[in-house]
């Protein structure tokens, strides 16, 4: 049980991170449903902003000489909004068009005319 | 057995984060995979307040779980007719995306433990006197302070860790305001109201 004693260390937080991240992307890849792939791309960002937290972090890092400051901890800021931003331009898309083809599956979005 | 706290919870925030990511890709409800993604993006804020963000933490619940995710369910809601609840994948479609899905993870882990290794270690043999100094600090448990006032300086412009020189985040803020105002007006464009189809004769078959 050396998880529960041993401290915890940034590989930690990067394995979680890069788990979410690979389930965002398979969310993605597989989901018909287009708000499915939207829940991916936020799990995509979810993991990223682990990573850039966990690098922007003073507690995990030990290494005097690879402190990042809050440089890592700022940029996450700036992805939680983005993020925020293109889902909600996605979600403007995704109702258009429901509202004009009255599904949601993207496999029926196969044509480019309107 | 000394349990330290830290990495107990760090430990349960961990698990409730991944298991409910990967509930989001398992299930084929779509009302279901949007409250699995909430609780999922709560535990990485949980995460966030472990590795001593708390600004970046606190404002995860509340614009990421309490906005987007609002958000998404408000889409869900909007579109939830029974035939579009759970839209299921084929066989093949699954193989291949666990096929790629694995070997993503197995490419990503082995990365990311090395590069945390090397962060870890650093060299034991420079034992200048500079160096003495922050190495006893780093022996023990690093304490946090709160950055909610140091984040506030750096986006105004003024870099308020101490860090190498380098500006503040002015710009950045400054683009991203203009940007959030472009992306409301947008989104708000996109989805006025308009003359709605009807549905497909297929699918008003079924209810």
């Amino acid at each position: 049980m050396n998880l529960l004693t041993d401290p915890v260390t940034i590989s930690h937080y990067l394995i979680v991170g890069s788990v979410m991240f690979v389930a965002g992307a398979v969310c993605m890849a597989t989901k018909r449903n287009a708000l499915g792939v939207l829940m991916g791309i936020e799990l995509v960002l979810n993991g990223a902003n682990i990573n850039f937290v966990a690098f922007g972090s003073e507690i995990l890092a030990r290494n005097p000489h690879y402190r990042l400051g809050l440089d890592g901890q700022i940029i996450a800021l700036f992805v939680i909004v983005l993020a925020a931003a293109e889902a909600a331009v996605a979600l403007a898309i995704v109702l258009n068009f429901y509202n004009n083809h009255a599904t949601v599956d993207v496999d029926r979005a196969d044509e480019l005319k309107g | 057995m000394e349990i330290n706290w830290h990495s107990l919870y760090f430990l349960l925030f961990a698990s409730i984060a991944c298991i409910f990511a990967l509930a989001v890709v398992f299930t084929a409800n779509v009302v279901r995979m949007a409250f699995y993604l909430m609780l999922s993006l709560a535990a990485t804020a949980g995460l966030f307040f472990l590795a001593g963000a708390d600004f970046v933490g606190a404002m995860q619940l509340v614009l990421y779980v309490g906005g987007t995710l609002v958000l998404l369910v408000f889409g869900v809601m909007l579109t939830a007719q029974s035939p579009f609840i759970s839209i299921r994948t084929g066989g093949g479609d699954w193989v291949l995306a666990a096929i790629v899905g694995g070997l993503f993870l197995a490419v990503l882990i082995p990365a990311a433990v090395q590069s945390g290794a090397s962060h870890e270690n650093f060299p034991k043999n420079v034992a200048a006197s500079e160096e003495d100094a922050v190495s006893a600090d780093t022996a023990e448990e690093p304490a946090s302070e709160p950055t909610a006032a140091r984040i506030g300086l750096a986006l105004l412009g003024a870099p308020a860790d101490g860090s190498k020189g380098g500006s503040g985040y002015l710009l950045p803020f400054e683009i991203i305001s203009i940007h959030l105002l472009v992306v409301l007006v947008g989104a708000a464009y996109l989805a006025r109201p308009k003359r709605r189809a009807t549905p497909e004769k297929n699918v008003a078959e079924e209810s």
